[in-house]
Protein backbone atom coordinates (compact mmCIF):
# COMPACT_ATOMS: atom_id res chain seq x y z
CA UNK A 1 0.00 0.00 0.00
CA UNK A 2 2.82 2.44 0.42
CA UNK A 3 3.67 2.30 -3.62
CA UNK A 4 0.56 3.36 -4.37
CA UNK A 5 1.15 6.91 -2.08
CA UNK A 6 3.56 7.50 -4.80
CA UNK A 7 5.20 6.65 -8.24
CA UNK A 8 7.91 4.29 -9.30
CA UNK A 9 11.04 5.90 -7.50
CA UNK A 10 13.62 7.64 -10.30
CA UNK A 11 16.87 7.81 -9.96
CA UNK A 12 17.22 10.21 -6.94
CA UNK A 13 14.96 8.62 -4.81
CA UNK A 14 16.60 5.34 -5.47
CA UNK A 15 19.86 7.19 -4.46
CA UNK A 16 18.43 8.63 -1.52
CA UNK A 17 17.37 4.83 -0.67
CA UNK A 18 20.56 4.15 -0.81
CA UNK A 19 22.36 6.59 1.52
CA UNK A 20 19.78 6.41 3.78
CA UNK A 21 20.40 2.86 3.75
CA UNK A 22 24.05 2.82 4.13
CA UNK A 23 24.04 5.15 6.74
CA UNK A 24 20.93 3.31 8.66
CA UNK A 25 23.36 0.27 8.69
CA UNK A 26 26.08 2.33 9.92
CA UNK A 27 23.88 3.43 12.90
CA UNK A 28 23.01 -0.05 13.78
CA UNK A 29 26.27 -1.54 13.81
CA UNK A 30 27.59 1.16 15.94
CA UNK A 31 24.70 -0.06 18.08
CA UNK A 32 25.98 -3.61 18.07
CA UNK A 33 29.41 -2.74 18.47
CA UNK A 34 28.65 -0.38 21.57
CA UNK A 35 26.39 -3.24 23.06
CA UNK A 36 29.29 -5.63 22.58
CA UNK A 37 31.60 -3.27 24.32
CA UNK A 38 29.39 -2.80 27.29
CA UNK A 39 28.79 -6.73 27.11
CA UNK A 40 32.71 -6.91 27.51
CA UNK A 41 32.91 -4.36 30.13
CA UNK A 42 31.45 -6.29 32.40
CA UNK A 43 32.64 -9.09 31.96
CA UNK A 44 29.50 -11.04 30.28
CA UNK A 45 31.13 -12.56 27.24
CA UNK A 46 33.08 -14.65 29.33
CA UNK A 47 32.91 -18.37 27.52
CA UNK A 48 32.05 -19.74 30.92
CA UNK A 49 28.93 -18.15 31.19
CA UNK A 50 27.83 -18.84 27.92
CA UNK A 51 29.12 -22.54 27.30
CA UNK A 52 27.12 -24.29 29.65
CA UNK A 53 23.81 -23.41 27.77
CA UNK A 54 25.46 -22.91 24.31
CA UNK A 55 28.38 -24.91 23.75
CA UNK A 56 27.84 -28.75 23.69
CA UNK A 57 31.52 -29.12 24.64
CA UNK A 58 31.12 -27.73 27.89
CA UNK A 59 31.28 -30.08 31.00
CA UNK A 60 28.20 -28.64 32.35
CA UNK A 61 25.92 -28.46 29.22
CA UNK A 62 24.19 -31.58 29.65
CA UNK A 63 23.32 -31.66 33.25
CA UNK A 64 22.39 -27.76 32.76
CA UNK A 65 20.02 -28.93 29.94
CA UNK A 66 19.01 -31.60 32.03
CA UNK A 67 17.95 -29.68 34.69
CA UNK A 68 16.20 -27.61 32.64
CA UNK A 69 13.98 -30.10 30.62
CA UNK A 70 12.67 -30.96 33.73
CA UNK A 71 10.97 -27.91 33.94
CA UNK A 72 10.30 -27.66 30.20
CA UNK A 73 7.75 -31.02 30.59
CA UNK A 74 5.86 -29.46 33.06
CA UNK A 75 5.48 -26.32 30.28
CA UNK A 76 4.57 -28.50 27.95
CA UNK A 77 2.22 -31.00 30.13
CA UNK A 78 0.88 -27.34 31.38
CA UNK A 79 0.28 -26.10 27.75
CA UNK A 80 -1.72 -29.26 26.72
CA UNK A 81 -3.60 -30.21 29.35
CA UNK A 82 -5.43 -26.46 29.33
CA UNK A 83 -5.54 -26.45 25.18
CA UNK A 84 -7.79 -29.74 26.08
CA UNK A 85 -9.85 -28.24 28.82
CA UNK A 86 -9.87 -24.74 27.27
CA UNK A 87 -11.66 -26.14 24.12
CA UNK A 88 -13.63 -28.74 25.45
CA UNK A 89 -15.39 -26.01 27.94
CA UNK A 90 -15.12 -22.71 25.39
CA UNK A 91 -16.87 -25.32 23.00
CA UNK A 92 -19.84 -26.14 25.74
CA UNK A 93 -19.69 -22.39 26.75
CA UNK A 94 -20.44 -21.24 23.08
CA UNK A 95 -22.84 -24.19 22.80
CA UNK A 96 -24.66 -22.58 25.84
CA UNK A 97 -24.11 -18.68 24.74
CA UNK A 98 -25.36 -19.25 21.00
CA UNK A 99 -28.09 -21.55 21.79
CA UNK A 100 -30.02 -21.19 25.22
CA UNK A 101 -32.65 -19.16 26.68
CA UNK A 102 -32.47 -15.44 27.18
CA UNK A 103 -32.00 -15.52 31.33
CA UNK A 104 -29.38 -18.47 30.53
CA UNK A 105 -27.32 -16.59 27.93
CA UNK A 106 -27.15 -13.87 30.29
CA UNK A 107 -25.46 -15.75 32.70
CA UNK A 108 -22.91 -16.96 30.35
CA UNK A 109 -22.27 -13.71 28.86
CA UNK A 110 -21.79 -12.83 32.55
CA UNK A 111 -19.25 -15.12 33.30
CA UNK A 112 -17.55 -14.74 29.84
CA UNK A 113 -16.89 -10.77 30.46
CA UNK A 114 -15.75 -11.59 34.12
CA UNK A 115 -13.30 -13.89 33.50
CA UNK A 116 -12.16 -12.04 29.97
CA UNK A 117 -11.75 -9.05 32.20
CA UNK A 118 -9.00 -10.81 34.96
CA UNK A 119 -5.55 -10.86 34.54
CA UNK A 120 -4.19 -14.62 33.85
CA UNK A 121 -1.77 -14.52 36.58
CA UNK A 122 -4.87 -13.50 38.86
CA UNK A 123 -6.74 -16.91 38.08
CA UNK A 124 -3.49 -19.11 38.04
CA UNK A 125 -2.64 -17.51 41.67
CA UNK A 126 -6.28 -17.72 42.55
CA UNK A 127 -6.19 -21.13 42.06
CA UNK A 128 -2.91 -21.62 43.97
CA UNK A 129 -3.98 -20.25 46.71
CA UNK A 130 -7.79 -20.36 47.07
CA UNK A 131 -8.09 -24.32 46.13
CA UNK A 132 -5.77 -25.34 48.57
CA UNK A 133 -7.70 -23.25 51.51
CA UNK A 134 -10.49 -24.43 50.89
CA UNK A 135 -9.21 -28.10 51.09
CA UNK A 136 -8.98 -28.56 47.39
CA UNK A 137 -5.27 -29.80 46.97
CA UNK A 138 -4.21 -30.89 44.07
CA UNK A 139 -0.28 -31.46 42.23
CA UNK A 140 1.00 -27.60 41.83
CA UNK A 141 0.82 -28.50 37.83
CA UNK A 142 -3.45 -28.89 37.84
CA UNK A 143 -3.34 -24.94 39.64
CA UNK A 144 -1.60 -23.77 36.20
CA UNK A 145 -4.09 -25.59 34.34
CA UNK A 146 -6.95 -24.85 35.64
CA UNK A 147 -6.12 -20.94 36.39
CA UNK A 148 -4.74 -21.25 32.75
CA UNK A 149 -8.35 -22.67 31.64
CA UNK A 150 -10.44 -20.25 33.35
CA UNK A 151 -9.26 -17.47 31.48
CA UNK A 152 -8.15 -19.38 27.89
CA UNK A 153 -11.75 -21.10 27.75
CA UNK A 154 -13.83 -18.08 27.33
CA UNK A 155 -11.69 -16.68 24.69
CA UNK A 156 -12.21 -19.81 22.77
CA UNK A 157 -15.67 -19.66 23.52
CA UNK A 158 -15.32 -16.43 21.88
CA UNK A 159 -13.46 -17.79 18.84
CA UNK A 160 -15.95 -20.34 18.14
CA UNK A 161 -18.94 -17.82 18.21
CA UNK A 162 -17.26 -15.38 16.15
CA UNK A 163 -16.81 -18.59 13.59
CA UNK A 164 -20.43 -19.49 14.11
CA UNK A 165 -21.30 -15.94 13.08
CA UNK A 166 -19.10 -15.63 10.40
CA UNK A 167 -20.96 -18.61 8.59
CA UNK A 168 -23.75 -17.85 5.52
CA UNK A 169 -26.85 -17.66 6.68
CA UNK A 170 -27.70 -20.71 4.39
CA UNK A 171 -26.07 -22.84 6.12
CA UNK A 172 -28.52 -23.05 9.28
CA UNK A 173 -31.42 -22.47 7.19
CA UNK A 174 -30.90 -25.37 5.18
CA UNK A 175 -30.35 -27.56 7.62
CA UNK A 176 -33.58 -26.53 9.26
CA UNK A 177 -35.68 -26.74 6.47
CA UNK A 178 -34.38 -30.46 5.87
CA UNK A 179 -35.70 -30.91 9.93
CA UNK A 180 -32.59 -30.84 11.80
CA UNK A 181 -33.04 -29.77 15.41
CA UNK A 182 -30.97 -26.76 17.35
CA UNK A 183 -28.51 -29.13 18.81
CA UNK A 184 -28.02 -30.81 15.65
CA UNK A 185 -27.65 -28.16 13.54
CA UNK A 186 -25.05 -26.52 16.13
CA UNK A 187 -23.79 -29.80 16.24
CA UNK A 188 -23.47 -30.99 13.04
CA UNK A 189 -23.02 -27.75 10.89
CA UNK A 190 -22.03 -24.97 12.60
CA UNK A 191 -19.75 -26.17 14.52
CA UNK A 192 -17.34 -28.38 12.31
CA UNK A 193 -17.64 -25.48 10.06
CA UNK A 194 -16.66 -22.89 12.85
CA UNK A 195 -13.97 -25.16 14.02
CA UNK A 196 -12.33 -24.94 10.46
CA UNK A 197 -12.34 -21.34 10.04
CA UNK A 198 -11.47 -20.49 13.21
CA UNK A 199 -8.59 -22.66 13.58
CA UNK A 200 -5.78 -20.03 12.59
CA UNK A 201 -7.27 -18.16 15.40
CA UNK A 202 -7.44 -21.42 18.07
CA UNK A 203 -3.47 -21.69 16.95
CA UNK A 204 -2.49 -18.52 17.57
CA UNK A 205 -4.60 -18.83 20.77
CA UNK A 206 -2.32 -21.84 21.57
CA UNK A 207 1.07 -19.51 21.30
CA UNK A 208 -0.94 -17.51 23.81
CA UNK A 209 -1.32 -20.49 26.25
CA UNK A 210 2.36 -21.42 25.66
CA UNK A 211 3.73 -17.66 26.85
CA UNK A 212 1.18 -18.01 29.93
CA UNK A 213 2.46 -21.45 31.10
CA UNK A 214 5.68 -19.59 32.19
CA UNK A 215 2.77 -17.20 34.88
CA UNK A 216 3.13 -20.81 36.34
CA UNK A 217 6.24 -18.89 38.59
CA UNK A 218 3.84 -17.88 40.95
CA UNK A 219 2.59 -21.28 42.31
CA UNK A 220 5.10 -22.07 45.12
CA UNK A 221 6.83 -25.25 44.58
CA UNK A 222 5.92 -25.60 41.10
CA UNK A 223 8.94 -26.09 38.88
CA UNK A 224 8.09 -24.88 35.22
CA UNK A 225 10.45 -23.58 32.45
CA UNK A 226 11.33 -20.14 33.84
CA UNK A 227 11.28 -21.82 37.53
CA UNK A 228 13.55 -24.51 36.66
CA UNK A 229 15.83 -21.90 34.49
CA UNK A 230 16.60 -19.79 37.57
CA UNK A 231 17.14 -22.74 40.20
CA UNK A 232 20.15 -23.32 37.70
CA UNK A 233 21.10 -19.70 38.14
CA UNK A 234 20.65 -20.12 41.70
CA UNK A 235 23.05 -23.37 41.57
CA UNK A 236 25.31 -21.74 39.16
CA UNK A 237 26.07 -18.99 41.37
CA UNK A 238 26.36 -20.73 44.70
CA UNK A 239 27.93 -23.61 43.70
CA UNK A 240 30.13 -22.75 40.77
CA UNK A 241 30.19 -19.03 41.52
CA UNK A 242 29.32 -18.18 37.92
CA UNK A 243 26.41 -16.04 37.03
CA UNK A 244 25.42 -16.95 33.63
CA UNK A 245 21.57 -14.70 34.54
CA UNK A 246 22.04 -13.21 30.98
CA UNK A 247 22.75 -16.01 29.14
CA UNK A 248 20.26 -18.23 30.90
CA UNK A 249 17.44 -15.90 30.32
CA UNK A 250 18.50 -15.60 26.63
CA UNK A 251 18.45 -19.33 26.20
CA UNK A 252 15.11 -19.38 27.83
CA UNK A 253 14.03 -16.70 25.23
CA UNK A 254 15.18 -18.44 22.33
CA UNK A 255 13.28 -21.67 23.36
CA UNK A 256 10.08 -19.54 23.77
CA UNK A 257 10.60 -17.77 20.34
CA UNK A 258 11.33 -20.84 18.44
CA UNK A 259 8.37 -22.85 19.40
CA UNK A 260 6.13 -19.87 19.25
CA UNK A 261 7.32 -18.66 15.93
CA UNK A 262 6.98 -22.26 14.52
CA UNK A 263 2.92 -21.92 15.95
CA UNK A 264 2.65 -18.72 14.20
CA UNK A 265 4.11 -19.65 10.74
CA UNK A 266 1.97 -22.99 11.41
CA UNK A 267 -1.01 -20.48 11.86
CA UNK A 268 -0.61 -18.43 8.76
CA UNK A 269 -0.21 -21.15 6.60
CA UNK A 270 -3.37 -23.23 7.74
CA UNK A 271 -5.37 -19.63 7.61
CA UNK A 272 -3.42 -19.85 4.02
CA UNK A 273 -4.37 -23.20 2.93
CA UNK A 274 -8.13 -22.79 4.21
CA UNK A 275 -8.53 -19.32 2.14
CA UNK A 276 -7.45 -21.69 -1.20
CA UNK A 277 -9.82 -24.53 -0.01
CA UNK A 278 -12.77 -22.07 0.14
CA UNK A 279 -12.04 -20.67 -2.87
CA UNK A 280 -11.52 -23.82 -4.82
CA UNK A 281 -14.76 -25.66 -3.16
CA UNK A 282 -17.15 -23.36 -4.11
CA UNK A 283 -18.74 -22.79 -7.70
CA UNK A 284 -18.52 -20.11 -9.27
CA UNK A 285 -21.73 -18.08 -8.59
CA UNK A 286 -21.13 -18.68 -4.90
CA UNK A 287 -17.08 -17.93 -4.42
CA UNK A 288 -18.03 -14.14 -3.44
CA UNK A 289 -20.36 -15.52 0.03
CA UNK A 290 -17.36 -18.38 0.43
CA UNK A 291 -14.36 -15.08 0.41
CA UNK A 292 -17.08 -12.50 2.52
CA UNK A 293 -16.84 -15.44 5.19
CA UNK A 294 -13.35 -16.17 4.60
CA UNK A 295 -12.73 -12.91 5.01
CA UNK A 296 -13.98 -12.37 8.29
CA UNK A 297 -12.78 -14.87 9.83
CA UNK A 298 -9.38 -13.68 8.46
CA UNK A 299 -10.18 -10.07 10.09
CA UNK A 300 -11.36 -11.69 13.67
CA UNK B 1 -15.08 -9.50 50.22
CA UNK B 2 -14.32 -8.67 53.44
CA UNK B 3 -10.65 -7.11 53.03
CA UNK B 4 -11.35 -5.15 50.49
CA UNK B 5 -14.55 -2.92 52.46
CA UNK B 6 -11.76 -3.13 55.65
CA UNK B 7 -8.57 -2.55 54.24
CA UNK B 8 -10.23 -0.32 51.44
CA UNK B 9 -7.31 2.44 51.85
CA UNK B 10 -4.60 -0.26 51.10
CA UNK B 11 -6.62 -1.50 47.82
CA UNK B 12 -6.98 1.99 46.59
CA UNK B 13 -3.64 2.50 47.30
CA UNK B 14 -2.61 -0.30 45.13
CA UNK B 15 -5.50 0.30 42.05
CA UNK B 16 -3.85 3.82 42.15
CA UNK B 17 -0.37 1.99 41.90
CA UNK B 18 -1.71 -0.07 39.07
CA UNK B 19 -2.87 2.73 36.85
CA UNK B 20 0.24 4.56 37.36
CA UNK B 21 2.22 1.91 36.05
CA UNK B 22 -0.25 1.18 33.09
CA UNK B 23 0.03 4.90 32.68
CA UNK B 24 3.75 5.28 32.09
CA UNK B 25 3.59 1.54 30.01
CA UNK B 26 1.08 2.96 27.78
CA UNK B 27 2.56 6.40 26.67
CA UNK B 28 5.91 4.33 26.42
CA UNK B 29 4.44 1.47 24.28
CA UNK B 30 1.96 3.69 21.83
CA UNK B 31 5.44 5.76 21.37
CA UNK B 32 7.91 3.32 20.69
CA UNK B 33 5.46 1.15 18.76
CA UNK B 34 4.02 4.07 16.72
CA UNK B 35 7.83 4.47 15.67
CA UNK B 36 8.45 0.44 15.30
CA UNK B 37 5.67 0.78 12.92
CA UNK B 38 7.38 2.91 11.06
CA UNK B 39 10.09 1.16 10.75
CA UNK B 40 8.40 -1.77 9.37
CA UNK B 41 6.32 0.22 6.35
CA UNK B 42 9.48 2.46 6.01
CA UNK B 43 11.62 1.97 2.31
CA UNK B 44 14.76 1.24 3.92
CA UNK B 45 15.11 -2.33 4.81
CA UNK B 46 17.94 -2.08 7.85
CA UNK B 47 15.02 -0.37 9.54
CA UNK B 48 12.31 -2.55 8.23
CA UNK B 49 14.61 -5.55 9.92
CA UNK B 50 14.89 -3.21 13.38
CA UNK B 51 11.25 -3.82 13.30
CA UNK B 52 10.87 -7.20 12.00
CA UNK B 53 13.02 -8.41 14.34
CA UNK B 54 11.81 -6.19 17.19
CA UNK B 55 7.90 -7.67 17.05
CA UNK B 56 9.25 -11.42 16.13
CA UNK B 57 10.97 -11.31 19.60
CA UNK B 58 8.80 -9.97 21.92
CA UNK B 59 5.40 -10.85 20.54
CA UNK B 60 6.92 -14.94 21.07
CA UNK B 61 8.42 -14.41 24.58
CA UNK B 62 6.69 -14.22 27.63
CA UNK B 63 6.08 -11.55 29.18
CA UNK B 64 7.66 -12.58 32.72
CA UNK B 65 11.06 -13.85 30.40
CA UNK B 66 11.05 -10.24 29.47
CA UNK B 67 10.60 -8.96 32.85
CA UNK B 68 13.41 -11.05 34.59
CA UNK B 69 15.88 -9.97 31.93
CA UNK B 70 14.66 -5.87 32.47
CA UNK B 71 15.32 -6.97 36.07
CA UNK B 72 18.08 -8.94 36.59
CA UNK B 73 19.87 -9.71 33.66
CA UNK B 74 19.95 -5.22 32.94
CA UNK B 75 21.76 -4.51 35.86
CA UNK B 76 24.60 -6.74 35.05
CA UNK B 77 25.53 -5.47 31.81
CA UNK B 78 25.48 -1.56 33.51
CA UNK B 79 21.92 -0.77 33.18
CA UNK B 80 20.71 0.40 36.52
CA UNK B 81 16.86 1.63 36.72
CA UNK B 82 16.29 4.19 40.24
CA UNK B 83 13.60 3.13 42.28
CA UNK B 84 10.03 5.03 42.46
CA UNK B 85 8.69 5.54 45.90
CA UNK B 86 10.85 2.86 47.32
CA UNK B 87 9.51 0.01 44.22
CA UNK B 88 12.51 -1.41 42.80
CA UNK B 89 10.67 -3.37 40.58
CA UNK B 90 8.64 -0.32 39.31
CA UNK B 91 11.30 0.83 36.14
CA UNK B 92 12.33 -2.33 35.05
CA UNK B 93 8.45 -3.44 35.33
CA UNK B 94 7.63 -0.36 33.21
CA UNK B 95 10.89 -1.03 30.86
CA UNK B 96 9.64 -4.82 30.50
CA UNK B 97 6.21 -4.14 29.76
CA UNK B 98 6.50 -1.11 27.55
CA UNK B 99 9.20 -3.15 25.29
CA UNK B 100 6.46 -6.24 25.15
CA UNK B 101 3.93 -4.16 24.28
CA UNK B 102 4.82 -1.73 21.54
CA UNK B 103 5.94 -4.90 19.45
CA UNK B 104 1.78 -5.56 19.72
CA UNK B 105 0.73 -1.70 18.82
CA UNK B 106 3.27 -2.22 16.52
CA UNK B 107 1.46 -4.82 14.64
CA UNK B 108 -1.95 -2.82 15.14
CA UNK B 109 -0.96 0.46 13.90
CA UNK B 110 0.68 -1.28 11.13
CA UNK B 111 -2.59 -3.69 9.74
CA UNK B 112 -4.33 -0.29 10.08
CA UNK B 113 -2.48 1.42 7.70
CA UNK B 114 -2.51 -1.44 5.49
CA UNK B 115 -6.68 -1.91 6.18
CA UNK B 116 -7.28 1.30 3.92
CA UNK B 117 -7.99 0.40 0.43
CA UNK B 118 -5.34 1.00 -2.04
CA UNK B 119 -7.95 2.49 -4.17
CA UNK B 120 -8.82 5.11 -1.93
CA UNK B 121 -4.97 6.28 -2.68
CA UNK B 122 -5.13 5.21 -6.46
CA UNK B 123 -8.31 7.80 -6.47
CA UNK B 124 -6.75 10.90 -4.20
CA UNK B 125 -3.86 10.38 -6.94
CA UNK B 126 -6.30 10.06 -9.71
CA UNK B 127 -8.00 13.21 -9.13
CA UNK B 128 -4.36 15.15 -8.61
CA UNK B 129 -3.35 15.49 -5.06
CA UNK B 130 0.04 15.56 -3.99
CA UNK B 131 1.53 13.00 -1.89
CA UNK B 132 1.00 14.88 1.47
CA UNK B 133 -2.37 15.70 0.42
CA UNK B 134 -3.19 11.86 -0.04
CA UNK B 135 -1.33 10.83 3.24
CA UNK B 136 -2.81 13.66 5.28
CA UNK B 137 -6.46 13.93 4.03
CA UNK B 138 -7.10 10.15 2.81
CA UNK B 139 -5.05 8.09 4.20
CA UNK B 140 -4.63 8.65 7.61
CA UNK B 141 -7.67 9.75 8.75
CA UNK B 142 -9.17 5.87 7.84
CA UNK B 143 -5.97 4.71 8.75
CA UNK B 144 -6.46 5.91 12.51
CA UNK B 145 -9.86 4.71 12.72
CA UNK B 146 -9.38 1.66 11.94
CA UNK B 147 -6.47 1.49 14.56
CA UNK B 148 -8.61 2.66 17.31
CA UNK B 149 -10.29 -0.57 18.26
CA UNK B 150 -7.39 -2.55 18.36
CA UNK B 151 -4.94 -0.51 19.86
CA UNK B 152 -7.55 -0.44 22.76
CA UNK B 153 -7.59 -4.34 22.85
CA UNK B 154 -3.93 -4.04 23.45
CA UNK B 155 -3.89 -1.64 25.97
CA UNK B 156 -6.64 -3.36 27.91
CA UNK B 157 -4.40 -6.54 27.80
CA UNK B 158 -1.51 -4.33 28.55
CA UNK B 159 -3.21 -4.05 31.77
CA UNK B 160 -3.95 -7.23 32.96
CA UNK B 161 -0.44 -7.98 32.06
CA UNK B 162 0.93 -5.16 34.36
CA UNK B 163 -0.80 -7.90 37.19
CA UNK B 164 2.60 -9.98 35.89
CA UNK B 165 4.97 -7.12 36.99
CA UNK B 166 3.18 -7.00 40.69
CA UNK B 167 3.36 -10.79 40.54
CA UNK B 168 7.05 -10.71 40.28
CA UNK B 169 8.29 -8.34 42.61
CA UNK B 170 7.08 -5.14 44.39
CA UNK B 171 5.68 -2.60 42.30
CA UNK B 172 3.54 -0.74 44.69
CA UNK B 173 0.30 -2.21 42.71
CA UNK B 174 -2.82 -4.10 43.16
CA UNK B 175 -1.05 -7.12 43.66
CA UNK B 176 1.39 -5.78 46.74
CA UNK B 177 -1.59 -5.53 48.14
CA UNK B 178 -1.97 -9.28 48.76
CA UNK B 179 1.62 -10.37 50.28
CA UNK B 180 0.79 -6.64 52.51
CA UNK B 181 -2.34 -8.51 53.64
CA UNK B 182 -1.18 -12.30 53.76
CA UNK B 183 1.83 -11.21 55.84
CA UNK B 184 -1.07 -9.94 58.48
CA UNK B 185 -2.87 -13.11 58.01
CA UNK B 186 -6.41 -11.71 59.39
CA UNK B 187 -8.46 -12.37 55.80
CA UNK B 188 -8.48 -15.60 54.00
CA UNK B 189 -6.90 -15.81 50.77
CA UNK B 190 -10.58 -16.03 48.69
CA UNK B 191 -11.12 -12.71 50.82
CA UNK B 192 -8.26 -10.53 49.25
CA UNK B 193 -7.98 -12.04 45.89
CA UNK B 194 -11.42 -11.47 45.08
CA UNK B 195 -10.88 -7.56 46.15
CA UNK B 196 -7.98 -7.48 44.34
CA UNK B 197 -9.90 -9.25 41.19
CA UNK B 198 -12.89 -6.77 41.47
CA UNK B 199 -10.51 -4.13 41.26
CA UNK B 200 -8.89 -5.52 38.01
CA UNK B 201 -12.17 -6.01 36.75
CA UNK B 202 -13.25 -2.27 37.58
CA UNK B 203 -10.77 -1.13 34.84
CA UNK B 204 -10.97 -3.39 32.64
CA UNK B 205 -14.77 -4.10 32.29
CA UNK B 206 -15.45 -0.21 31.58
CA UNK B 207 -12.95 0.15 29.38
CA UNK B 208 -13.91 -2.94 27.35
CA UNK B 209 -16.99 -1.54 26.84
CA UNK B 210 -16.29 1.88 26.64
CA UNK B 211 -14.14 0.38 23.58
CA UNK B 212 -17.12 -1.10 22.15
CA UNK B 213 -18.82 2.15 22.35
CA UNK B 214 -16.12 3.93 20.60
CA UNK B 215 -15.63 1.20 18.08
CA UNK B 216 -19.25 1.60 16.88
CA UNK B 217 -19.04 5.33 16.71
CA UNK B 218 -16.03 5.27 14.46
CA UNK B 219 -16.30 2.67 12.72
CA UNK B 220 -15.62 2.69 8.46
CA UNK B 221 -18.64 1.70 6.85
CA UNK B 222 -17.59 -0.33 3.71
Amino acid sequence: MTSVLYDAPGPRTRRNTAVGTAVALVVLLGLVVLAVIQLAANDQLDPEKWGPLFNPANRYFVATWGALADGLVNTVLGAVLTLVFALTIGTLLAMARISSTRAYRWLVVGVIELLRGLPVVITIYFAARVLPEVGIALPPLWYLVIGLTAYNCVIIAEIIRAGVAALPRGQSEAAYAVGLTRSQVLRLILLPQAFRIMLPALISQLVVIVKDTSLGFVIFGFSEFVRAANTVIQFFIGQLGINLTLQMYIAVALVFILVNYGLGKLAEYTERRLGRARRSAAPPELATAGAGAGGAAGGA
Amino acid sequence: MDALIAEFPLFAAGFVGTLRLCLFAAVGSLVLGTILAAFRVSPLPPLRFVGLAWVTVFRNSPLVVVLFLCAFALPLVGVRFPTFAGNAFFWPGVAGLTAYTAAFVCEAVRAGINSVPPGQAEAARAVGLTFQQTLGTIVLPQALRSVVPPLGSVIIAMIKNSAIVGAFGVAGDLFSVDSALQATSRYSALSILTGVAICYLVITIPAGIALGMLERKIEVKR
